[in-house]
């Protein structure tokens, strides 16, 4: 059976047509994103980039905007970031190893699989308040930088259990029985073959982690951040702000500096959230290449 | 049923064997009728017609070697091919030894013979039998069949010493016969080596369906 | 003359061992019930009345075979027919499936593997594998040699470990510029011969070998037979193989399996390469060696 000519071109103009209005409207639908985040950012940069300098970020809050500086929250934020990181990357890498390479496959396994799932997805000032409650006062930590940092981590957490899940399910099984041929055992198979195999996509999930939790302000407002903090943390059971914070007061205040101040913190913020994941993705590369070669 | 291109091939090359095994037949027929009549043009026509015999021969050789190179023909199909690759040979060895029958018979048709003909002319039959029997024991894949053809050799051979024995007789008595005499018993000898050739046939039918060769021909002497 | 040849391979072609250098004696092998007695070569490894299921399908039946030493045995037959399960029950592979189940003896040297007090990490260091797609650590040709002496706690120098295996797997020349380099950098064939290199750097008695040249090219395939038949004077090997001439050039016992009709596997012949495919005694394996079936 063979198509006429005529037919088959008319067709052919409709495919042809077709796929190019698709290529069309995924473009366009990519320069929404882009247009609308350079607004956003020039935006930003247009009302604060003039306020960024060294005494900007070395200073601390104060009631006259000219002399407000960030140097409080940005502390605070690479400490939280920081205990957070601690705390929830080995536990989310350890569960999800436990998960995907030692839990039996049975109704258990699938149940903590499910909640995990669904802890990915709870409000974050659901885990303020789960936070408040245990670490705040039930753990006497106060309002400490510890105790903010182990809310985020459990915020986190499920975010980073997903994401290496993923990681050493995309290791090739090949991998795994190749190992056991060699006379592995099985942990010498997860920890010296498979982890390495997935650290690109484990790190992949710290980013994603800790780029939602360097945005966090619900949590740690609950558990008590402070707003006003003319001093940086000098350990984990300090006092403490963060940017988004920060940047939250600034915004709420009525002068025009105010709002200066807020959007030179949102650059700041930006930038150590570029500086993180360029950091993770350096690593990650690294990782990349050593396994593909 | 798969491989029916091989199949098909796998016949072709087996025809063509029974094939090239009608024209050794003819080719005996035919030389103890040229000796018997004394016709030089059925002996000229024996001698030119070994070539075609000889042709046919390496025809099938070349079909078994493309059989073996393209298709990696393994157990019985094998043992079938390297059956018919021996078999020819011997077939085209006997048309040789119909061709010496047909040029003595162009050498004594000038002259009367000797005596009538009747134990090489039986030779000749029985070995036809024997062939063409050893034959259809390869088409059906017989091998009792070709057990019991190899034992009808005996009789060759029986009727050769005859043959022998009594040119030898003729021969001593006088000693102007010896020419064609010496003739005769080269042509027994040639029937006598055809059926010797047809039990090598029998042997390559017991190989090809049990699997291993078994000495059939064993001299008494 | 083609008649001297013709009358040379007849000479060959009941002697067993095909393709070994030094031409053996002439092996019987009666046959009982579904399995077989090799008189000459000491089996290094046995199966005895195996039966494999997974969870309630049956995969393997009442499979007997004894597989001798220091020769390369075959392992044919079509598609599903449990080659692969049965292969892997020798070094406790099929362990790691779920709904495994082994009932029958499986024997290394004379004793059971599949007891508890085996341990599993000790079979499959006496019994390597080489997997039908090449399967190198995503690390460099170094590592993935390494990585089996190491984590067996071998002593000695490490380097002359890997450059001992490289080299018995015929690879050393090929790659010893660039050993720290990734063995994803390597070609089919080469990835397959460090595959090769990395099980036999562990020192094993058996190499279990399952299609390892289906997923390379001829001429790659060509130098793991060659590569196979050196080995054989060291090691038993033992191979899964789809082409049937492959298990005709490169092995001295070939053991054919089928698939019965409610997708069992058994043996249903065993016996000296050269015999089986030249004068099988099973209709059945004669019906899948000449390609009138499966």
């Amino acid at each position: 059976m063979t198509i006429a000519e005529p037919v088959f071109r008319r067709r052919l103009f409709l495919r042809r047509s077709t796929a190019l209005g698709f290529s069309i409207l995924c473009v366009a639908a990519t320069l929404l994103a882009v247009v609308v985040l350079g607004i956003l950012l020039v935006q930003v940069a247009s009302k604060g980039l003039d306020r960024v300098s060294w005494d900007f970020i070395n200073s601390f809050p104060s009631r006259k905007p000219e002399d407000a500086g960030i140097k409080a929250a940005l502390w605070g934020t690479l400490w939280i970031m920081g205990i957070t990181a601690i705390f929830a990357v080995p536990v989310g890498l350890g569960a999800a190893i436990y998960l995907e390479e030692y839990a039996p496959r049975n109704w258990l396994t699938r149940v903590i699989q499910v909640n995990i799932s669904n802890l990915a997805g709870v409000p974050s000032v659901v885990y303020g308040l789960l936070g408040l409650a245990v670490f705040v006062r039930a753990m006497q930590l106060e309002r400490s930088v510890l105790a903010g940092a182990l809310t985020m981590a459990l915020l986190v957490l499920p975010i980073i259990i997903i994401a290496a899940q993923e990681a050493l399910r995309a290791v090739p099984n090949s991998i795994r029985e190749a190992a056991y041929a060699v006379g592995a055992s099985r942990s010498q198979m997860v920890f010296h073959q498979i982890v390495p195999a997935a650290l690109p996509g484990v790190l992949t999930g710290v980013i994603l982690a800790l780029s939602r939790a360097i945005g966090e302000t619900a949590p740690l407002i609950t558990i008590g951040a402070l707003l006003f903090v003319p001093f940086t943390p000098h350990g984990p059971l300090d006092k403490f702000t963060v940017l988004p914070i920060q940047i939250f007061n600034w915004t709420s205040r009525p002068q025009e500096a105010f709002q200066q101040n807020a959007a030179a913190g949102i650059i700041v913020l930006l930038a150590v959230l570029l500086t993180m994941n360029s950091i993770a993705i350096f690593l990650r590369n690294r990782f990349q290449a050593n396994a593909r070669g | 049923m798969t491989r029916t291109a091989f199949e098909r091939q796998l016949l072709a090359v087996q025809e063509d064997m029974l094939v090239m095994a009608g024209m050794v037949e003819t080719a005996i027929e035919r030389g103890i009728e040229a000796l018997k009549t004394r016709n030089v043009n059925l002996a000229q026509q024996i001698i030119e017609d070994d070539l075609k015999i000889n042709r046919k021969r390496y025809e099938t050789e070349d079909k078994c070697l493309e059989l073996i190179a393209t298709q990696q023909p393994l157990a019985s199909d094998l043992r079938t091919i390297v059956s018919v690759l021996h078999i020819t040979v011997d077939l085209e060895r006997m048309g040789d030894h119909a061709e010496g029958i047909a040029k003595i018979a162009l050498m004594l048709a000038d002259e009367p013979p000797l005596k009538p003909y009747i134990d090489i002319p039986r030779m000749a039959q029985v070995g036809i039998e024997m062939l063409m029997g050893s034959l259809e024991a390869f088409k059906d894949r017989d091998p009792a069949r070709a057990r019991a053809i190899c034992d009808q050799d005996d009789e060759v051979d029986a009727l050769y010493e005859q043959v022998y024995r009594e040119l030898l007789t003729f021969m001593i008595n006088d000693p102007r016969t010896i020419q064609r005499a010496t003739y005769l018993i080269w042509t027994a000898h040639n029937l006598e080596r055809i059926a010797d050739r047809v039990t090598n046939i029998c042997e390559r039918v017991i190989y090809l369906v049990e699997g291993h060769i078994e000495e059939l021909n064993v001299s008494k002497y | 003359m083609i008649d001297e040849q013709l009358q040379n391979a007849e000479r060959l072609v009941p002697v067993p061992s095909v393709g070994r250098p030094e031409p053996r004696a002439e092996v019987s092998a009666p046959q009982k019930a579904a399995g077989i007695a090799s008189e000459h070569a000491e089996a290094v490894l046995e199966a005895r009345g195996l039966n494999v299921f997974y969870g309630h399908f049956q995969a393997l039946r009442n499979v007997s075979i004894e597989v001798p030493g220091r020769d390369i045995t075959a392992i044919i037959g079509p598609s599903g027919c449990g080659k692969s399960t049965f292969i892997r029950c020798f070094n406790r592979m099929n362990d790691t499936i779920a709904g495994f189940r082994a009932e029958g003896e499986v024997l290394f040297q004379n004793q059971s593997i599949y007891e508890r007090r085996i341990d599993v990490v000790e079979v499959r260091r006496r019994i390597g594998m080489v997997f039908q797609k090449p399967n190198p650590f995503p690390k460099s040709i170094y590592e993935n040699v390494a990585f089996g002496p190491r984590i067996n706690g071998y002593e000695g120098r490490l380097d002359e470990i890997v450059e001992r295996a490289l080299h018995r797997a015929a690879l050393w020349d090929e790659v010893k510029d660039k050993i720290r380099q990734n063995a994803f950098a390597l070609s089919g064939g080469q990835q397959q011969r460090l595959c090769i290199a990395r099980a036999l750097a562990i020192e094993p008695e058996v190499i279990l070998m399952d299609e390892p040249c289906s997923a390379l090219d001829p001429v790659a395939t060509l130098k793991i037979e060659d590569l196979m038949r050196e080995l054989a004077r060291d090691y038993t090997i033992v191979i899964v193989t789809h082409n049937m001439q492959q298990a005709a050039r490169v092995s001295d016992w070939t053991a054919v399996m089928m698939m019965s009709e409610d997708r069992a596997g058994e043996c249903i012949e065993f016996g000296a390469t050269n015999e089986i495919f030249t004068n099988p005694k099973d209709k059945r394996t004669e019906d899948y060696i000449t390609g009138r079936f499966g």
